[in-house]
């Protein structure tokens, strides 16, 4: 059932919603940084977004974040084919916050999704409603938490939690697994196995991590200024494109 | 109690209160640095304000560090140099520029020492009410901008991603500072206003979970520092802002042994 709802038919994201992204191009002091850019993302997928450093992944994840002017179109698609500006949740790369940093858990909440002046004291309706959003990634325990306690595992399921918040239509997460161990690198990619189930969000992360990708990711796109290659891992990790850009010498006959 | 003293009693009441709350975000933001650059341009802009010969100078301050905490912001924004460095350059070009226009015709610098040092004992109710507006406000800044304010210092990236406009909650930050600073400045003392605007939060971070503890901590061990530095300051005849801060320092020894945290 499944298999048919994110079957992807030609042009229309028939039957499921998508995300799409046509010919997105950003330029910058004269420069460009990305041209040409055709993506298309079905609910429920985890695309897993790879190429060097400064092939742009962060300025694409900006420009559907609605922070970066650029050119083409960026639009959600409802089953129906009603088009809106996707709603976005953004995982950032853990930082690491001081030891001291005097804000809680629920502090970061409150700030983050309500009006509530964080510096009175909180209403219980407002506590329970981050206990019920911290329960999505099975962190109610971390609500008292100051960040700087938080280990790099927890923070990242905190900051997870803040980005489904409102729930969004799809959730990028930037290099989710740079600094994370592999026990906490499986861990976070149960977490967005049933995430994508729960919610049907479309799951696009950026990595430079390739080991596991076959695993976990439904497409794989390699991109450098545009996209080289759309594949699964396999398709793209075995094509010309993958070792032009990442120089790797091609054994031959 | 002589009048002066009642005078002082009250201008404590309202600027302790005011720069324990402006300190957690200072703290918080990392801008130690920057009220201190703010505080030398007061300073230009008051040598300034003299050369003018505008009747209250401080105006002519106020209007230089707004200008200033805009110009900051705007450069901090559109620069890969670290914030430090770029308050450096405003702070050091701020101090240059108000020793030339105070020394300017082979002036003497010592006109200007009742600003560096501060008299908060010769305050009038009108510049105490002036001081309650200005925290007044601040407490309106508080109540309607402090979350975005909050999560744009914990996560630039983050904040921004949600629709916080994080150069322009950062602007308006800095411009309550820049005013708390330039009008409270006479009465303080320019050396001393830096560690009112450092120390009551640093030493509440040290004890802190939360927020609302930091804010509390904050605000109370600026009281408390307030009162007891100008009591002290009154019995011995030492500077009042520098026995504020003498207190304040020795709350932040207290906490800093009795912390919870690193």
């Amino acid at each position: 059932m499944s298999e048919n709802l994110h079957k992807h038919s030609g042009e229309g994201c028939k039957g499921a919603c998508c995300l799409r992204v046509t010919d997105l191009g950003v330029s910058a002091e004269g420069r460009t940084i990305l041209q040409g850019i055709d993506l298309h993302i079905h609910c429920g997928q985890i695309v897993a977004l790879i190429g060097p450093n400064g092939a742009g992944k962060s300025t694409l994840f900006k420009a559907i974040l609605g922070q970066q002017p650029h050119t083409g179109s960026i639009q959600f698609e409802r089953s129906g084919g009603k088009r809106t500006r996707p709603l976005v949740g953004y995982v950032p790369q853990s930082p690491a916050f001081d030891q001291g940093e005097p804000v809680s858990v629920l502090d970061l909440f409150v700030a983050a999704i309500s009006r509530w002046p964080v510096f009175l004291p909180i209403p219980k309706a407002l506590r329970a409603k981050v206990e019920e959003c911290l329960g999505r990634v099975h962190g109610e325990g971390l609500i008292d938490q100051r960040l700087g306690s938080l280990s790099g595992g927890e923070l990242q399921r905190v900051l997870l939690a803040l980005a489904l918040e409102p729930l969004p239509h799809v959730l990028i997460l930037d290099e989710p697994f740079s600094g994370v161990d592999v026990e906490g690198e499986l861990r976070l990619l149960r977490l967005l196995d049933e995430l994508r189930r729960t919610f049907d969000l479309s799951v696009l992360l950026s990595t430079h991590d390739f080991s596991n990708l076959g695993d976990y990711a439904d497409k794989v796109v390699l991109m450098k200024e545009t996209v080289l290659k759309v594949g699964t891992a396999q398709e793209v990790m075995d094509s010309p494109e993958f070792a032009q850009v990442f120089h790797l010498r091609l054994e031959r006959g | 109690m002589p009048e002066f003293m009642k005078n002082a009693l009250l201008a404590v009441l309202v600027i302790s209160p005011l720069f324990g709350l402006l300190s957690t975000m200072v703290v918080q933001s990392d801008l130690s640095f920057f009220s201190d650059a703010l505080g030398h341009s007061a300073f230009t802009g008051i040598a300034i304000g003299v050369l003018c010969r505008l009747a209250s100078p401080m105006w002519a301050a106020a209007a230089l560090a707004l200008i200033l905490a805009g110009l900051f912001t705007w450069v901090k924004g559109r620069t890969r140099l670290h914030s430090d460095t770029v308050i450096g350059v405003f702070s050091s070009t701020a101090v240059a520029l108000g020793i030339f226009f105070a020394t300017l015709g082979g002036g003497s610098f010592a006109k200007f020492n009742s600003y560096l040092i501060g008299d908060i004992l010769s305050v009038e109710p009108a510049m105490i009410a002036l001081l309650a507006a200005v925290l007044l406000a601040v407490a309106l800044l508080w109540l309607s901008s402090f979350n975005p304010i909050l999560l744009s210092s914990v996560h630039p990236a983050l904040a921004a991603s949600r629709g916080v406009r994080v150069g322009a909650q950062e602007w308006l930050f800095t411009s309550a500072v820049a005013l708390a600073v330039t009008l409270s400045m006479t009465w303080v003392g320019l050396l001393v206003i830096n560690s009112l605007l450092v120390l009551p939060a640093a030493g509440a971070r040290n004890m802190a979970s939360n927020v609302r503890q930091y804010h509390l901590l904050s605000v109370l061990n600026a009281l408390a520092a307030g009162l007891a530095g100008l009591l002290a300051s009154y019995y011995l005849g030492a500077s009042t802002g520098a026995c504020i801060t003498l207190v304040l320092a020795l709350f932040f020894v207290f906490s800093f042994v009795g912390r919870r945290h690193g």
